[in-house]
């Protein structure tokens, strides 16, 4: 029963990564309709700079604010100049567009930071939380950060109107555009607030698995699961499903098929929502009008 | 995507007295008497270079026919050579089968399995069968990986196979007498693909991918056609993969992995998509890119491939192929002036 609660304890701290990885990903998918493949590698590469920065001697958190800042204007900017011209375009060409972007950030990671794994350091104190037997400080840190992440996207959205000119923009391009929001700065923006939620992730995630160029692959697939686990569409829905997928990873890891098949976990949990519902469990059916 | 093109000025054009369409047949008579004449002329090395250009073509007609033509997105083509070529290296391994006997052995798994796959893809359109089939790629080297299928598939190692033997009497060398088998496989399977895409078929295809709706409203079996094109396709590039296997004379579970079926993708983009020419351009372009990539960066050899598809969908997005018919259809406007 102990080893059970560990496991689905630490299950919802790696859950709140997928949570944050699939809301990033739900964030552009419900303002553009694309599903960014790159959203992993650029994560990782923010997280490339907080290391570079930590080890130059900046104090963390100084270092965690900064490589936000840098993770927000890297989003805006690949929408403003790569992935714009792409807004109308088939399928195909947006798919092609994202997996170009996911090889050149991988390879300027590896090229710049090189291939070598490299721990990286966690805010949290390295010892069992107040004694506790079920999670690591750093596990308890890395849910109570994703709540935040969570809280001030929310607040974001709910309270301020620039979240409400966001929504707008993503809910009705061309009545905002009458009212008079600029509906294209809204989805940069959107595209540098999800570059943030990556860059936490990506910083959360780094002091488990180590720092290399290809540590999000597999967070990036169960981001994925997440977010369709919940629905494509629906933010609160995406976090809950990321919640879902880390416990049932961590489940599955433990007891079915150990932790050499983890991200074939990930890919029958993708195959079997779509199969079974693919709209998700809080997402809209699409119906299509003849 | 492709529009239709009514206008053909190329066609009624005559170059030198012949027509386009006889042009073409000497055109590919000659690539095929060139292929025949290349392996006495060049050396070892380049011999194996011209061969795996051929294996990757097939692979990549083989995703051409489910992307190109039938709109379905795949970037997952890469599992798929993996299981043809690992069939091939444990048929080869564990039983006494002659290699010859393995090709189409392999062809049928991976028919199979595609159609397998492609039953469940049936209910996903673009981005969602992006990503399942993304999934599909990630995981495929864990599964070769794995421990329990590990006397099977050699576990980490991979598994190492000897290529086959020129049959008696032939004045070949083995790696020359290994082109042409690849190259017997070769011209039958773009022979039969070609057939199945210029009639009724291929129209079929092209209309699912075209439009849906209209097709499923003009008769067309939308579950039935995109199934078995997942099938065939997989079949393809399947094939392709037990050839690459004898040639490689070795498989190994992180061959088998995402940027394998990235290198796919990019090539059939490079080459033209829904082109069966263009697929030749595509191979060649991923079998020397690397090299080439090696000597501009050494650390960064995949971004070489991003920096392509990115500027592909900028610039040409129908390819090299597109390219050339663009143009041949400016010159055929010219001569017949």
């Amino acid at each position: 029963m102990l080893a059970f609660l560990h496991q689905v304890l630490s299950g919802l701290a790696t859950g709140g990564i997928y949570a944050s990885v699939a809301l990033a990903l739900v964030m552009i998918y419900q303002a553009t309709h694309q599903v960014n493949f790159a959203q992993g590698e650029m994560a990782t590469f923010s997280t490339y700079m907080a290391w570079k920065m930590i080890d130059s001697g900046f104090p963390y958190w100084a270092a965690f604010l900064l490589t936000l800042v840098f993770a927000f204007v890297v989003g805006v900017t690949i929408e403003r100049v790569i992935v714009r011209p792409f807004y109308k375009a088939p399928v195909l060409s947006v798919v092609a567009v994202f997996i170009g972007l996911l090889l050149i950030i991988n390879s300027l990671s590896g090229a710049i930071f090189d291939y070598t794994i490299k721990p990286f350091p966690s805010p949290f104190p390295s010892d069992a939380w107040y004694g506790s037997p079920y999670l690591s400080s750093h596990e308890v840190g890395m849910i109570f950060v994703t709540l935040m992440v969570l809280a001030l996207i929310f607040a974001f959205f709910r309270f301020t109107p620039l979240g409400l000119a966001m929504r707008a923009a993503a809910e009705n391009p061309v009545s905002s555009r009458l009212v008079g929001v600029r509906v294209g700065w809204m989805l940069a923006l959107g595209w540098g607030l999800a570059g943030m939620i990556g860059a936490v992730a990506g910083m959360m995630t780094a002091p488990i698995v180590y720092l290399d160029p290809y540590m999000m692959f597999s967070v990036l697939l169960y981001g994925f699961a997440g977010a369709l686990l919940g629905g494509i569409d629906n933010p609160w829905g995406a976090v809950l499903g990321g919640f879902i997928v880390g416990v049932l990873q961590n489940l599955a890891g433990a007891y079915v098929v150990g932790t050499e098949l983890m991200v074939t976990v990930a890919l029958v949990i993708i195959v079997g929502i779509l199969v079974i519902k693919p709209s998700g469990l809080f997402g809209r059916t699409i119906v299509t009008r003849v | 995507m492709a529009t239709l093109d009514t206008s053909r000025p190329a066609a009624a054009a005559l170059f030198a007295g012949l027509s386009l369409r006889a042009w073409k047949v000497i055109g590919l008579a000659a690539v095929l008497a060139a292929a025949c004449v290349l392996p006495f002329t060049i050396s070892s090395y380049q011999l194996l270079l011209a061969n795996q250009v051929i294996v990757y073509a097939v692979a990549l007609l083989g995703l051409n026919i489910l992307t190109g033509y039938n709109g379905q997105f795949s970037l997952g083509h890469g599992a798929f050579y993996a299981i043809g070529a690992y069939c091939t290296a444990i048929l080869l391994d564990k039983t006494g089968i002659p290699y010859w006997a393995t090709i189409p052995l392999a062809g049928a798994l991976c028919f199979v399995a595609g159609f397998l796959f492609g039953l469940p893809a049936l209910r996903l359109e673009g981005h969602y069968l992006a990503l399942a089939t993304f999934a599909l790629a990630v995981a495929t080297p864990q599964l070769l990986k794995y421990k329990d299928f590990d006397f099977l598939t050699g576990g980490v190692q991979g598994i190492v196979i000897s290529g086959p033997d020129t049959p008696g009497g032939l004045p070949l060398r083995s790696d020359q007498w290994l082109y042409f088998f690849c190259l017997l496989w070769t011209v039958p399977l773009f022979v039969l693909a070609w057939n199945l895409l210029r009639g009724r078929t291929g129209r079929a295809l092209m209309a699912i991918r075209d439009h849906p709706l209209a097709a499923s409203s003009m008769g067309i079996d939308l579950a039935r056609y995109k199934s078995l094109t997942f099938g065939v396709s997989a079949m393809y590039t399947g094939i392709a993969g037990a050839l690459g296997a004898l040639l490689a004379q070795f498989v190994s579970p992180d061959s088998f992995d995402l940027f394998l079926s990235i290198r796919f993708l990019v090539g059939i983009v490079f080459g033209g998509l829904a082109s069966m020419a263009g697929v030749f351009f595509g191979a060649i372009f991923i079998e020397f890119v690397p090299n080439l990539a090696d000597l501009v960066s050494k650390a960064a050899p995949q971004a070489i491939y991003g920096i392509v598809l990115i500027v592909c969908m900028y610039l040409m997005p129908t390819g090299v192929m597109g390219l050339l018919r663009a143009l041949g259809h400016k010159l055929g406007r010219l001569v017949a002036r």
